[in-house]
């Protein structure tokens, strides 16, 4: 994908979207954080993703680090609580890495970028009930699927969406320890973290826009195969 | 002067504080609220930065916060800035009241007032 026009659609069209699948779980993710949280997360993905959504007109004019730094800034300026440093402030921090465009090379960089910079400002490990139990499998799938088992990025992306939905569930069980959730102690036991779902959504939404754009380039039966044989516990490493 | 800004998830919270914090500290502290994010209860990175950008007259800022998010958007805001800001580690309304104190003295640096505000994280409230 290495023509910046398409790039710049591609991303016009992710964000759309996103905007288009938090309107329509905003009640969903408002559900999961009333139960251990503070019932937000709807409203505020929802308002910080419309306002991103208000923006794509003015993607022509920008490159594309331009325009994921513009789409981080939106959401600061848009999400309430602590999503919106989180969220937006990753992606701000991590926009520097398409400085060059978006590769195989740039998005592992992106993703990693992110993921630590998620990490860092939450300070929360894998296990504490967060967005990080969806975020650190993906993350870490996508780059061993591109670095190390030489996939195509749009398998590699399928392959870290499964990861991600996998984390997902593992927030289930899980006692809280940040985060608001951690105020209820054992009661956040049984309830699916609004973060890390809504982190799902979000990839579940890039990878449907990515194959549109990077049609024929994946493997899907590499998908299919390994999928079920993965070791959670080792993706969240 | 070192400058302060309150933020809390209150919009009324963080102008309560700062009034306190102006009648009993000292009156001629420069003290900024940052509350609520703009709607409702919450915190907003931006609106923290451009009470930062208020506070500051280049000699330095220092931030006191209520919990959670305000922490984070704080430091967010620390990022996107060019003032030289901390947040102290402290009770919001106490911390302010102590930081107040401290900015209107003459010896003032950042380091003491952030100081002085963390001094409150040891007061009790009761003798025993």
């Amino acid at each position: 994908m290495a023509d910046e026009s398409v790039q710049r659609e591609a991303l016009a069209a992710a964000v759309e979207n996103v905007a288009a699948r938090i309107e329509s779980e905003k009640s969903h993710l408002t559900d999961l954080d009333s139960a251990i949280g503070d019932a937000d997360h709807g409203n505020n993905m929802h308002r910080g993703f419309q306002a991103v959504a208000e923006k794509t007109d003015e993607f022509e004019e920008m490159d594309v680090d331009e325009i994921v730094k513009t789409i981080g800034t939106t959401i600061i300026g848009n999400v309430g609580g602590a999503a919106g440093p989180l969220y937006g402030g990753s992606v701000m921090t991590a926009s520097q890495e398409f400085e060059e465009g978006i590769t195989a090379e740039t998005s592992v960089a992106f993703a990693e970028a992110y993921l630590e910079k998620v990490k860092d400002r939450g300070d929360a490990p894998v296990g504490a009930k967060t967005m990080v139990d969806a975020l650190t499998p993906a993350v870490h799938t996508y780059k061993k699927s591109i670095e190390h088992d030489d996939l195509p990025p749009l398998t590699a992306l399928a392959k870290a969406v499964d990861a991600a939905e996998r984390g997902v569930n593992f927030t289930v069980p899980l006692r809280a320890s940040k985060g608001r959730a951690s105020f209820l102690g054992w009661r956040s036991v049984g309830h699916q973290d609004p973060g890390a779902t809504s982190t799902l959504f979000i990839l579940e939404e890039i990878l449907d826009t990515a194959s549109e754009y990077l049609e024929g380039e994946t493997d899907v039966e590499a998908v299919a195969e390994s999928a079920p044989d993965e070791d959670p516990e080792e993706a969240q490493e | 002067m070192i400058g302060l800004v309150v933020v809390s998830h209150s919009a009324k919270a963080a102008e309560g504080i700062r009034d306190i914090a102006a009648q009993m500290g000292g009156g001629d502290a420069r003290i900024e609220p940052a509350g609520g994010d703009g709607e409702e209860i919450g915190t907003d990175a931006n609106r923290i930065g451009e009470a930062i950008a208020a506070a500051d007259d280049g000699d330095g800022v220092v931030v006191l916060v209520d919990l959670g998010s305000a922490v984070m958007n704080t430091e967010l805001a620390l990022e996107m800035s060019d003032a030289e800001a901390v947040i102290a580690d402290a009770p919001i309304l106490e911390g302010a009241l102590n930081a107040a104190v401290e900015a209107t003295s003459s010896k003032a640096t950042l380091d003491s007032v952030v100081e002085s505000a963390e001094d409150a994280r040891e007061y009790h409230k009761l003798n025993d």
